[in-house]
């Protein structure tokens, strides 16, 4: 019995052996492997590249003008002539929730941008320089002490609705959640020994912050911002469908589900096309986070 | 345990100062005149230089700073326009509806977040495990107020079991408030739900992984009494740090459940404040809402202190 396991164990061994040198591959060539092999990762990469590509080839995808108005073909229901059917106005649901898919990219992927460059900056600074880094955070944990859609909705109030007040407003609410998980990340990194080498080496602080410290912390802070993708995407829509957000007739899924709030009983299309697409690009985007967590930094638990 | 709470206290006073000047500048930071602002497009000159003057807007800066604060200390946060009557009356007539809310919701999440993500982790790898995470994901996933609208299609409109919005206070008729409450808590639990179940789940297996779990099953312990001795009295204290932005959430969350369901609660005064342009009532509420919030993570991290006395020697 124990022979024939050793032999079952020793077989393969050699094969490994031989193997090893030439199967070498780049770190990176590695990992993108490894997130293909990732079913979850996959499927979320399906459900947000459809509302992706859909959001950018929405010109070519319908001729239809989301604004236009046609009174006499208002309430159809999804069929043959209208994809998604029409709402109250008359307006093509498949052209709004193409071109409302657009503006939820743009708005997610701006508040995703700002947080990738102010969420860096303020967490490495905070993390890097101690003397910078206790008023620094004290902001922060002021800013996050406030509910996220209470003071979106209250700088909103403030600047005026419009999409770029929103992605301003979601900016406010999100890089202190940013800063605060770069800032932990470069707080360890900061005392590894090659960081302490490149200080014997003599390199500069924006050097070692840039070289050798914010490379390290790019793991949790991909796997944040796709999470938070998800997260301002679906506050837009809040947003929106509170009537804060960017201003009718733009079509936003939002906007789109508080105008069919009237008509649910006789047309509740023109609330699930909106709602299933948002879930469909919130799910997307989880699922990708959850596969990037797994594969780039298997410790962090519990986002936010 | 007493130096835990000074400790606590003391690090929210920075906290509250800076929450209450980003709330005080949010008023001065509004384009233009803030006063024509708050009047409308509609006002006369006279209407402007009355709200002016009513506001304080008219006083140096400086001037406005210290009233403000003056004002703070002696538990005052000025009037709402369009209510006309101190915006913290305004605020705390409102409060029941948002608590009760809240609660039940609260009572929900933890029901469905702690149970599915105890078995998830119990059974991990197995069909309840990914059924149970699957649910996880479109709770977090599926927008509350989506969820909200199907549910009054389905239990409201065509079935007609239960009302689709509306308030009844809990103290006059409670069965009115059960049917009223259970559609905007179950959209509003949803999403912690998820998140608590998620989060139960990895930290339940983190601790099943634990050396003093193999020994307690080593020496012969009935399987239970080592999930609920050992596993889960270990896994449920840092779940309790989690519960201050569950509650966090819960509130952003019922922004949006109460303007869905017609609920007279914060979320509700506050979206009709910004909407109305009513500024010293969205300053102050926001302000007074956030300040409870601190409050809330001080008890949570004290009750943190007295679960794990590692927090408490540190």
């Amino acid at each position: 019995m124990s022979e024939i396991a050793l032999a079952a164990v020793a077989e393969p061994a050699d094969d490994l052996a031989e193997d090893v040198p030439e199967k070498r591959v780049h770190p990176a060539v590695a990992t993108f492997k490894r997130l293909f092999h990732h079913r979850l990762f996959i499927t979320g990469l399906v459900l947000f590249g459809v509302i992706a590509i859909a959001a950018a080839l929405a010109p070519w995808i319908t001729t239809a003008n989301p604004n236009r108005l046609a009174m006499r073909s208002k309430f159809l229901p999804p069929g043959e002539d209208w994809i998604f059917g029409t709402d109250s106005f008359g307006r093509s649901l498949w052209a709004r929730t193409l071109y409302g898919a657009q503006l939820s990219m743009m708005i997610g992927g701006s508040v995703v941008l700002i947080n990738a460059i102010f969420g860096t900056l303020v967490g490495a600074v905070a993390g890097y320089f101690r003397a910078a880094d206790n008023a620094l955070m004290r902001v922060n944990d002021a800013l996050m002490a406030f509910p996220a859609i209470l003071l979106a909705i209250a700088v909103t109030a403030v600047l005026g609705p419009s999409t770029m007040n929103v992605i301003i407003a979601l900016g406010i609410v999100y890089v202190p959640r940013t800063a605060r998980i770069v800032r932990a990340s470069v707080i360890v990194l900061r005392e590894m020994e090659y960081v302490q080498a490149a200080v014997a080496a003599g390199a500069g602080h924006w050097r070692i912050l840039r070289r050798h410290i914010l490379p390290n912390a790019m793991a949790p802070m991909i796997v944040q911002l796709s999470f938070l993708f998800a997260y301002a995407v679906l506050s837009e829509a809040t947003l929106s469908f509170l009537g804060v957000g960017a201003v009718p007739p733009t079509p936003t899924w939002g906007g789109m589900m508080a105008e069919g709030r009237d008509f649910m009983r006789d047309a509740p299309w023109i609330i699930a096309i909106p709602g299933v697409a948002l879930m469909i690009t919130v799910m997307g985007l989880n699922m990708l986070g959850d596969g990037l967590r797994d594969v780039l930094d298997p410790r962090l638990r519990i986002q936010q | 345990m007493i130096g835990v709470v000074l400790r606590r206290v003391a690090s929210a006073m920075p906290v509250l100062l800076i929450v209450s000047l980003i709330t005080f500048s949010l008023m001065r930071l509004i384009p233009g005149d803030p006063a024509a602002a708050i009047a409308g497009l509609a006002a006369t000159p006279q209407m402007i230089a009355q709200i002016r003057a009513d506001l304080g807007l008219d006083e140096p800066f400086l001037v406005q700073m210290a009233s403000w604060y003056g004002n703070l200390l002696q538990g005052s946060l000025g009037r709402s326009i369009l209510l006309g009557k101190p915006v913290v009356d305004a605020t705390f007539e409102r409060l029941p509806v948002t608590l009760g809310l809240s609660a039940y919701a609260m009572v929900l999440t933890l029901l469905i977040g702690l149970l599915s993500g105890i078995i998830a982790a119990l059974r991990q790898n197995t069909m309840i495990d990914q059924i149970a995470m699957a649910f996880a994901m479109i709770g977090i996933s599926l927008p509350s107020f989506f969820l909200g609208l199907l549910m009054i299609i389905l239990f409201a409109v065509h079935l007609g079991w239960l009302p689709s919005g509306g308030y009844v206070p809990f103290w006059s008729d409670p069965w009115g408030w059960f049917r009223a409450m259970t559609m905007p808590a179950v959209s509003l639990a949803m999403l912690q739900a998820g998140l608590l179940a998620r989060i139960t789940r990895s930290t339940m297996l983190e601790v099943l992984r634990q050396d003093y779990i193999r020994t307690a099953r080593a020496k012969g312990l009935p399987p239970r009494r080592v999930i609920f001795r050992h596993a889960l009295a270990n896994a449920l204290i840092p779940i309790t740090t989690v519960i201050g932005i569950i509650i966090s959430l819960m509130i952003s969350g019922s922004v949006v459940t109460e303007a869905l369901f017609s609920l007279p609660g914060i979320g509700q005064l506050l979206t009709q404040a910004v909407l109305g342009r009513d500024y010293p009532m969205v300053q102050g509420g926001l302000l007074l809402v956030t300040a409870l919030l601190v409050m809330v993570n001080i008890l949570v991290d004290v009750a943190y202190a007295l679960l794990d006395p590692r927090v408490r020697y540190e």
